[in-house]
């Protein structure tokens, strides 16, 4: 019962959503304030509906209620019941519904906080919001509803992948939707722009706080991601340039472009087509991303079974949501007043810079990504290739290093004319940090590959960078520290945030780095009592016990890790046997010391006593994840700060402090 | 400065950075592309040693052959009308069983064999790679949409 009323609630949900995305839209055009006010109740409603039906699913899930069909093949009453809640999304019939429900929060969230919108505005926005919302409910409904019931209802189910029962996963989806679709509000506020025919600072103002918190979303949800892939899979790698990695990097790549754009408007109401285009292609690329994963036109990992119905589906969608806009940006743009001028060397220009190779590097992502596919469709099916992690390296790197070299200059330029050779003065500390670092790395790693050394450089040259423009803020070590601490309090938090994300980059450059290139691998073969050593440690492995856990059994293998003679630890990687559907997997064992990790794997036994190992070393990989921890709380740190605050900005002020040369 | 000559700066740096993108782009996939082929391709059509291939098909029953130090392991792969041998040093993914679709990634050595540095077994066992399916219904080897 409770299923057919969740099935009834989404349909509801898609009738609101109709009306969220049709009369407001035309009460703003007619100027009809009534209409107009419609959005808000509508956005609220279709809110109650998914919620409610979201709530049925997870309930069938919670209760093993095999009757329904996507609970048969996703669960298994034997399973933990944390995982039967992540089972609801860990399938493409409830992430479906995860998405809506995403969608549908962040709709609500214009409708709730958005009260200083112009109403005609606020009417577009959440009418822009319904028809994207309207897209994903008429798919989920007609080609992949997961109210669905079996008849007759078997005695259990078929269990969830057991790769996806796994913590690291089981929020991973979660985060990177709310990146996902938390871009469909720049997306859904250039739209309205675009039909508005005005891009102000006001706007800008608007735009970022969503944008930044979709932005952070998005780093936790690929960092998630690929710390599970790092611990999960059991191959020491931690980044594939797989197509499901690269499909979700590709809108980081162009939602941090968006980010510094988005300022320019901001504070020097410039760069507004492109702001515009931005938003666009963000959240393009975000649907991609959504839908490649899911429709398995890309092999990969994450591709559920898939049936041409649902591909077409897609098709349609994705040329609706992106040749729409994209026609919508072509007919609208040019009539949008054109902005601010500003000079080559400038914050603006940094900026520019900036925007210049981010787009780049997602070019040559989305290339790498998609040229098989093309080449397919071009030969009619006959060259079928791969595009191999070569590519991506020998692209993306030479992509970043200009960018992260000009990264460290940029916050030190001024807005509107800045003085170079000033900011290059002021960067003496970090060339001299850059330095340094590279000879350490050089003497550690026993001459290793220049060019690796130098970009660990690069790294520290962009860490103490970063940290010179933030101490020459608080006039760190230059005033008492007791002024430097009042200085730091009465700094904007974005500032706080800029210096924490871009030092958090620098951090999760150094780690892949670090674990990429210095990554050292041990492979053997191993009787009980025999050791096995690497970097430094020894590894003698103690021999392999059955272990039986809720919904698998497990052969655990035990080595004790000693350095210089002295036990430090034991480690105890498992080799897993899901019961239900009969599938392995494996469980490393990692200790770390946050500088590097030491990782096994236990491979099979040879029959005789022996049992394949594998043991890597991986320098500096936690830093990886540190970083992007650091990352989401300088997002989340910018986002705190007043003057982003949803409901902050004024037109009226706004207006006044982008006419007036910006101080900032 | 006039507003033409600022917009220039714009347009020469985008072009240098979107140039410089391209010509990195077609020097990368010039070299770093895997091409797949079927063992009845491959075994067609040898290609030049240098060049990546990714090998598919099914793993042939009773021929997976374990080193006696368990390291290195040697199979040939089907796709039914022919099979290559495989050699591959390594641990091999859980889903790794004689029967099942796998890809292989590697080089044709001169002695006819495939070395393999990557083998790719598919992640749950309603899953094969869509290379693997094609190549199975080339040679009509393909048992229908029994497997999704």
């Amino acid at each position: 019962m409770i299923i057919e009323l969740g099935h009834f609630a989404l349909i509801l949900a898609l009738a609101a959503a109709l009306i969220q995305g049709s009369l407001p839209m035309i009460g703003a055009a007619r100027g009809d304030a009534a209409w107009m006010a419609l959005a808000r109740p509508a956005a609220f409603a279709q809110l109650f509906f998914v919620v409610f039906a979201f709530c049925a699913l997870t309930h069938a899930y919670v209760t093993s209620d095999f009757s329904v069909a996507n609970v048969v093949a996703n669960s298994h009453s034997a399973k933990p019941l944390l995982y039967k809640i992540t089972g609801v999304w860990g399938n493409h019939e409830g992430s479906m519904l995860l998405w809506i429900l995403i969608l549908a929060l962040f709709g609500s969230a214009v409708a709730a906080f958005g009260g200083n919108l112009p109403p005609s505005l606020r009417a577009r926005v959440l009418g822009v919001q319904a028809w994207i919302g309207i897209g994903f409910l008429t798919f989920t409904l007609f080609t992949s509803n997961p109210f669905l019931r079996v008849f007759p209802a078997p005695f259990d189910g078929e269990d969830l992948n057991p790769l996806l029962q796994d913590p690291g996963l089981a929020f991973h989806p979660p985060m990177l939707y709310a990146g996902y679709v938390g871009f469909s509000m720049a997306f859904s506020f250039a739209i309205a722009a675009l039909i508005e025919g005005k891009v102000d600072a006001a706007w800008a103002r608007w735009v970022r706080p969503w944008t930044l918190l979709a932005w952070a979303f998005l780093t936790g949800g690929i960092a998630l991601g690929s710390w599970w892939a790092y611990y999960e899979l059991g191959w020491g790698g931690w980044w594939f340039w797989d197509p499901v990695e690269n499909v979700s990097f590709m809108p980081w790549l162009l939602g941090t472009a968006l980010l510094h754009s988005a300022l320019v408007v901001e504070k020097r109401n410039a760069l507004k087509t492109w702001t515009i285009l931005l938003a666009i292609l963000t959240f393009s690329l975000s649907l991609i991303g959504t839908f490649i994963v899911r429709s398995g036109v890309l092999t990969s990992v994450h591709a559920f079974a898939t049936d041409p119905e649902r591909g077409f589906f897609i098709l349609v969608l994705l040329a609706l949501a992106i040749g729409g806009s994209l026609t919508l940006f072509a007919i609208r743009a040019p009539s949008l007043k054109s902005g601010g001028l500003f000079a080559p060397i400038s914050r603006e220009g940094a900026m520019v810079i900036n925007n210049l190779f981010l787009a780049a590097a997602c070019a040559a992502v989305f290339l790498g990504t998609l040229y098989p596919l093309f080449l397919e469709l071009l030969t009619d099916g006959e060259q079928k290739v791969s595009v191999g992690p070569p590519f991506f390296n020998a692209t993306f790197a030479p992509l970043m290093v200009p960018l992260v070299f000009l990264m460290a200059i940029g916050p030190l330029l001024p807005w509107k004319r800045a003085d170079l050779a000033g900011a290059l003065a002021r960067l003496k500390l970090a060339a001299l940090a850059a330095v340094a670092a590279a000879l350490l790395a050089w003497y550690v790693s026993a001459g290793g590959p220049i060019l690796a050394v130098a970009a660990l450089g690069l790294a520290a040259w962009l860490f103490v960078g970063t940290l010179v423009e933030w101490a020459d803020r608080v006039k760190l070590f230059r005033v008492a520290p007791g002024e430097s601490w009042r200085r730091a309090r009465s700094l904007p938090r974005a500032a706080h945030g800029m210096t924490l994300a871009h030092a958090g980059l620098a951090v999760v450059m150094a780690g892949a780095i670090g674990s990429s290139v210095w990554k050292s691998e041990v492979v053997t073969n191993l009787r009980p009592g025999e050791t096995v050593a690497i970097a430094g440690y020894d590894l003698r492995f103690e021999g392999v016990e059955r272990h039986a856990g809720p919904n698998y059994s497990a052969d655990r293998a035990a080595f004790t890790v000693t350095r210089d003679g002295e036990a430090i630890a034991v480690m105890f990687p498992e080799k897993r046997v899901y019961a239900v559907r009969a599938m392995p997997t494996t469980e490393a064992a990692i200790r770390t010391t946050l500088l590097a990790d030491l990782y096994a794997v236990i491979g099979d036994a040879d029959g005789q006593g022996g049992w394949t190992v594998r043991v890597y070393y991986e320098p500096l990989v936690p830093w990886i994840w540190v970083g992007c921890l650091v990352m989401v709380a300088g997002g989340l740190t910018s986002l705190s700060d007043r003057r982003l605050r949803v409901g902050a900005p004024h037109r009226r002020d706004a207006a006044r402090a982008g006419s007036r040369p910006a101080a900032a | 400065m006039t507003r033409k000559r600022r917009r220039l700066y714009v347009v020469v740096a985008a072009l240098l950075v979107f140039g410089s993108a391209t010509a990195l782009v077609l020097a990368a996939l010039d070299d770093s592309l895997d091409l797949f082929q079927s063992p009845s391709q491959l075994m067609a059509s040898p290609p030049p040693p240098e060049r990546g291939i990714r090998l598919g098909g099914l793993v042939e029953e009773g021929t997976v052959l374990r080193s006696t130090d368990g390291l290195s392991v040697t199979f040939r792969i089907t796709d039914g009308a022919q099979s290559v041998p495989v050699t591959y040093q390594g641990i091999l993914p859980d889903l790794f069983r004689e029967g099942q679709g796998v890809i292989t990634v590697g080089t044709m050595s001169a002695g006819g064999t495939f070395v393999a540095r990557e083998v790719l077994a598919k992640h749950d066992e309603n899953y094969l790679p869509r290379e693997v399916v094609d190549a199975l219904k080339e040679s009509g080897q393909w048992q229908g949409d029994g497997v999704k």
